[in-house]
């Protein structure tokens, strides 16, 4: 009988274990679940995968932090929203200054900051976005510090004029392009206004898409010329009888192609 | 312990057991502690060379020193080392790695296989200084393993290494090393990144209080991971069974007392097991010289000249 008791002894531990394994390994994949999927505040050093991929493969040795020749780089603390141990900076406090050589990329052991990188104006670590409310430069003045301090200047932040309301003057306003933007976040460090008006995020948290059915014709196909009306096809020799000029009711010209 | 300090060698069962008998004079307390403080000397040593080239620039061949921590690193900008446990977690949560990351986790795996897999532990892990120091509070404060609120088995880390490769499979990210206490407590001495030291200061707790040994001798994945490595092992402690009186002091300074089994230990004429962590305490308070530090090649059973009647099975009680 003490045999079998063993057995039943053994069997009981034994499935004991199993479920204190079991229950361990589900509460541990909810934490990592949890942060893996974390919101991506963080901006990351120029080169970075995409958040996922970065998340996977960074071992959080800080060569990046050792190699950055400005001290910009930190590696998140616990409990902050940003995977811990992982490399971001904080434009606000000390920006990107875009080594043309791009030492903190060079050093990742990993591949999680891409080595080889060539130009750093290819980097994308984040989307530089405008509060207008809050620009100075928005409510009239002629502020524009973040166009200089660009170093994509007249690409990445332009100054374009702007209608204003109370007066017929213009404003000129700063505005951002994404196609430029490396998200160094100069101009967020240079921002004069209290809490700065400019701000670096992952574009993925501010930009939209369009969707490809929609078919902006003005912008990306070659608008007619005037003075080669698009011809008909049928009868390309035929020649087009030009509107009588000058008709009375000038208001009514824009129905007359419509009528004829 | 008591079983096996009863057993007196035989063919003279009236001979005392010699005890370790701690010495009075400086120099001898110096011998006694030569592993320990060999063992800090590397672990700050590490530490700070690596926290040297971070924080005042210090430069070999005109590379720096020591760059990164004890996840990746790069010694003067020519070799790199690699967590390997870390690197196969990575591997197996699916993703890609850089060459250099692969070529040092190799290096690091080769160097510990050969040194011990659980020389890691004793000798250059952050985490082993507070452990230790939980260690002797316990023993200060005299709380023995029969007062211990928790138990649970010393192979509950084996089923922490299993589950750690398995959840990098499942979620994709490196699961032990998201969490890892032991880079946490690293990256908080030399990056000072802020409540880095609540894990460690936990693992204190659990130690001091309800577990003895509790996360090196009982938890910890990544001492799993160095223990597998460490069957192969080259640099083993010998064990000399023909002096060996089983006093048994060896096992009450030991880490990992099951390793110290002195059935296994004299048919082999070495602490077999991939646990044993080269720590040396046994070595050094062993009164009858029977333990050694020895290449592993150069190691052979020395067997007693007349059989034991009766083998004890285990090392201890622990």
């Amino acid at each position: 009988m003490t045999e079998g008791g063993d057995r039943r002894q053994f069997l009981a531990h034994a499935v004991q274990g199993v479920a204190a394994a079991v229950c361990g390994g589900v509460a541990w994949n909810a934490l990592l679940v949890q942060q893996a999927h974390a919101v991506p505040f963080a901006i990351r050093p120029p080169g970075a995968q995409p958040e996922r991929d970065f998340n996977a493969t960074c071992v959080k040795c800080g060569a990046c932090v050792v190699a950055c020749p400005y001290g910009i780089l930190r590696l998140a603390p616990v409990a902050t929203g940003i995977p811990m141990g992982t490399p971001h900076f904080v434009p606000r406090e000390e920006p990107c200054r875009l080594c043309p050589d791009i030492p903190c990329a060079k050093a990742c052991p990993t591949g999680s900051l891409d080595r080889a990188m060539a130009d750093i104006n290819a980097a994308r670590m984040g989307l530089a976005v405008i509060d207008a409310e809050n620009c100075l430069s928005w409510n009239g003045l002629r502020c524009e510090v973040c166009y200089r301090v660009c170093p994509v200047k007249g690409k990445a932040i332009t100054v374009d004029p702007h209608p204003r309301k109370l007066s017929k003057h213009a404003v000129f306003v700063p505005m951002v392009h994404s196609d430029a933007c490396t998200g160094c976040g100069l101009c967020e460090k240079a921002c004069p206004t209290e809490v700065a008006a400019v701000r670096v995020v992952q574009p993925s948290l501010v930009q939209g898409k369009i969707g490809e059915h929609y078919r902006l014709g003005w912008k990306h196909e070659p608008a007619p010329s005037s003075a080669e009306p698009p011809s008909t096809g049928a009868s390309p020799a035929a020649p087009t009888p030009r509107p009588a000029p000058a008709a009375p009711g000038g208001l009514d010209y824009l129905n007359r192609e419509v009528e004829r | 312990m008591n079983a096996a300090r009863d057993l007196s060698p035989t063919g003279d069962a009236t001979a005392p057991v010699r005890h370790f008998e701690r010495p009075s004079s400086l120099g001898g307390r110096l011998r006694v502690l030569r592993f320990s403080i060999a063992r800090r000397l590397v672990q700050f040593g590490v530490l700070l060379a690596f926290f040297g080239t971070l924080h005042w620039g210090w430069r070999l061949l005109g590379q720096p020193l020591l760059a990164g921590n004890l996840s990746a690193a790069e010694v003067a900008g020519v070799l790199p080392l690699a967590d390997p446990f870390a690197v196969l977690q990575m591997i197996v949560a699916g993703h890609g790695l850089a060459s250099e990351v692969l070529v040092g986790a190799t290096l690091a795996l080769a160097a510990y296989a050969l040194l011990g897999g659980r020389v890691f532990c004793a000798w250059v892990c952050p985490m082993n200084v507070v452990t230790d120091a939980a260690s002797w509070l316990r023993h200060r404060l005299a709380i023995g393993s029969g007062d211990d609120l928790v138990r649970i088995p010393s192979r509950t880390r084996y089923v922490g290494l299993v589950l750690a490769l398995l959840l990098s499979a499942a979620s994709g990210v490196a699961a032990f090393e998201w969490f890892s206490p032991i880079a946490m407590l690293h990256r908080e001495l030399l990056y000072g990144v802020g409540l880095g030291l609540t894990a460690a200061l936990g693992i204190f707790v659990l130690d001091t209080l309800l577990l003895r040994h509790g996360w090196c001798g009982h938890l910890c994945p990544l001492g799993a991971f160095w223990s597998v490595v460490g069957r192969a092992a080259q640099v083993r402690v010998a064990f000399d069974d023909s002096s060996c009186t089983r006093c048994g002091d060896c096992v009450k300074v030991c880490p990992e007392p099951r390793v110290l089994h002195f059935g296994h230990a004299a048919a082999r004429g070495m602490i077999v097991s991939g646990e044993c962590t080269n720590c040396g305490r046994c070595v050094a308070v062993c009164p009858e010289s029977s333990l050694n530090f020895a290449l592993r090649a150069r190691i052979r059973p020395r067997p007693r000249l007349i059989a034991r009647e009766t083998e004890p099975t285990s090392g201890g009680t622990q």
